[in-house]
C-alpha cells in the first residue's frame, strides 16, 4: 500500500503540487481537494504536468469539481471520488500527507 | 504494532507570514514528552525556518527561534532538510542555525541534528515514517 | 440511538469482510475564512456513514475559531459550529480545541473564562478545550490522521 497525498492549492498559485508530485512513489495516490482541482482541468499547463506522471493515481474530488464548475472539463485518466471515496483512499493507503 | 511510532512533522511554510511554523514547533516540543521516534523534515519554504539571523524586533513578535536550537535538550536528533529546497532558494548549510544533540551512545558527544538530505531522500522519509504531521 | 445506528453498520462492515478504522482528523484553518473546515467536515460524516470510528477532531491554528458559538451566519448558509455541535451529539465525537491556541484567539470554556479574569465565554455544546498532547495521542491511537488546513 502507498500514501495518499493531498493537495488543496491551485498549481497555478504555489509549487505545493509540483513539490507532491517530486516526492510520491510508486503506487501512491495523489488527491486533488479545494482549489488543487483546477490541475485536473483540460488545456491547463498544470495538466500537461499531471498526464505526465507514471505509476501514481491521480483522483479528484467530486464536490469541489463541481462547486468550480469544472465537471466535464477534467483530463482522461483522473478518477473522480466522492467524500465517501476520499475515506476510502484513506484507509486504503499506509498513511495521508496532506500537502498544506 | 509497537507502542512507539515514527513521528514526521512536516514544515514546507516560512516563518512569519502565517503562524504555521510557530504553532508546528509548539507541537513538536509538547510531543517529546511522549516518547515517540520523532523526526523534523523542512523543504520548501520550510527551509526558512531555520535560516540564521532572525530579528523580530522591528516587527514587534517573539523570536521564537532559539527553540529550534534547544530542540536538542528534547531529544530531537533527527532534522532533515531538503537540499534542492536550500539550493533553489539560494541557501546552504552555512546559512542555517546550529542544531545539536548530545548522542548517548558515543560518550555524550554533542553532534548536529541537522542531516541535508536529497529529494529522493526525503521522499523515503516520509514515506518509513509511521505518522506525518503537516504544517 | 444514532450510535447504535453506527454499530450496527460497524458490524456490516465486519460481516462484510471490511475492516472499520480508527480515524483521527486536525482542522488547522477557520471557518468560512478557507475551505478546510467544510472538507473536514464532510470527510467525517462520509466516514461515519461508512461504520469508521472517529477518535478525535483536533481544532488547531485558526481551526479553534470552529468552536466559537457566538457566531451568526447568514440563515440561508451552513452553520459550522453548529453543524459540528450536532454531529459531536449524534456519533459522541471528542471534539478538542488547543488551549494555547484557543486562548491567543480568544475562545474560552468557563474554567478559561474565569482564570484569566474575562468577563465572557464563548465554547460551542459539544468542544472542549484541553492541550496539544491530545493530538499527540490521536497520533498514537489512531490508525490515519488526516490534516486539513491551508
Amino acid at each position: 500500500m502507498g500514501m495518499l497525498h493531498t493537495v488543496n492549492k491551485s498549481p497555478y498559485q504555489c509549487n505545493t503540487l509540483e513539490s507532491c508530485l517530486n516526492h510520491v512513489g510508486e503506487g501512491d495516490v495523489v488527491l486533488l481537494i479545494e482549489d488543487g482541482v483546477y490541475a485536473a482541468m483540460k488545456g491547463g499547463r498544470a495538466a500537461d504536468v499531471l498526464s505526465a506522471v507514471q505509476g501514481v493515481k491521480v483522483c479528484v474530488l467530486s464536490a469541489d469539481v463541481k462547486a468550480r464548475g469544472l465537471e466535464g472539463k477534467l483530463i482522461d485518466g483522473v478518477e473522480v471520488v466522492d467524500y465517501a471515496g476520499f475515506v476510502d483512499l484513506v484507509t486504503e493507503t499506509d498513511k495521508t500527507q496532506a500537502w498544506l | 504494532m509497537s507502542d512507539v511510532k515514527k513521528f514526521l512533522y512536516v514544515n514546507r511554510k516560512a516563518p512569519h507570514g502565517t503562524i504555521y511554523a510557530l504553532e508546528s514547533l509548539e507541537v513538536v516540543l509538547i510531543g517529546a514528552a511522549f516518547e515517540q521516534d520523532v523526526a523534523l523534515a523542512f523543504l520548501d519554504d520550510g527551509v526558512y525556518q531555520l535560516v540564521k539571523g532572525w530579528d523580530t524586533s522591528e516587527l514587534g513578535v517573539k523570536n521564537f527561534q532559539p527553540a529550534y536550537t534547544a530542540l536538542g535538550d528534547y531529544d530531537i536528533q533527527k532534522v532533515y532538510v531538503e537540499r534542492e529546497s536550500l539550493e533553489e532558494r539560494g541557501l546552504s548549510e552555512d546559512d542555517l542555525i546550529e542544531m545539536t544533540y548530545e548522542d548517548e551512545d558515543d560518550d555524550w558527544a554533542e553532534k548536529s541534528s541537522i542531516r541535508i538530505v536529497s529529494r529522493e531522500e526525503m521522499a523515503q522519509i516520509m514515506r518509513d515514517s509511521d505518522v506525518i504531521l503537516s504544517f | 440511538m444514532c450510535k447504535n445506528k453506527n454499530k450496527d453498520l460497524r458490524s456490516t462492515w465486519i460481516w462484510q469482510g471490511i475492516k472499520p478504522v480508527k480515524l483521527g482528523i486536525c482542522v488547522l484553518e477557520g471557518p468560512y475564512q478557507h475551505e478546510a473546515s467544510d472538507t473536514a467536515y464532510n470527510f467525517a460524516v462520509a466516514a461515519l456513514e461508512k461504520g469508521h470510528e472517529i477518535f478525535r477532531v483536533f481544532f488547531y491554528h485558526d481551526g479553534v475559531n470552529n468552536a466559537t458559538r457566538l457566531m451568526v451566519p447568514p440563515q440561508d448558509d451552513r452553520h459550522i459550529q453548529k453543524r459540528w455541535s450536532e454531529l459531536a451529539e449524534q456519533h459522541n465525537l471528542d471534539l478538542v480545541v488547543c488551549v494555547a491556541a484557543a486562548q491567543r484567539r480568544g475562545i474560552l470554556d468557563e474554567e478559561e473564562m474565569k482564570r484569566h479574569g474575562k468577563d465572557a465565554n464563548n465554547i460551542a455544546p459539544g468542544f472542549r478545550i484541553s492541550g496539544l498532547g491530545q493530538l499527540i495521542e490521536a497520533e498514537i491511537q489512531c490508525d490515519r490522521v488526516v490534516f486539513f488546513g491551508d
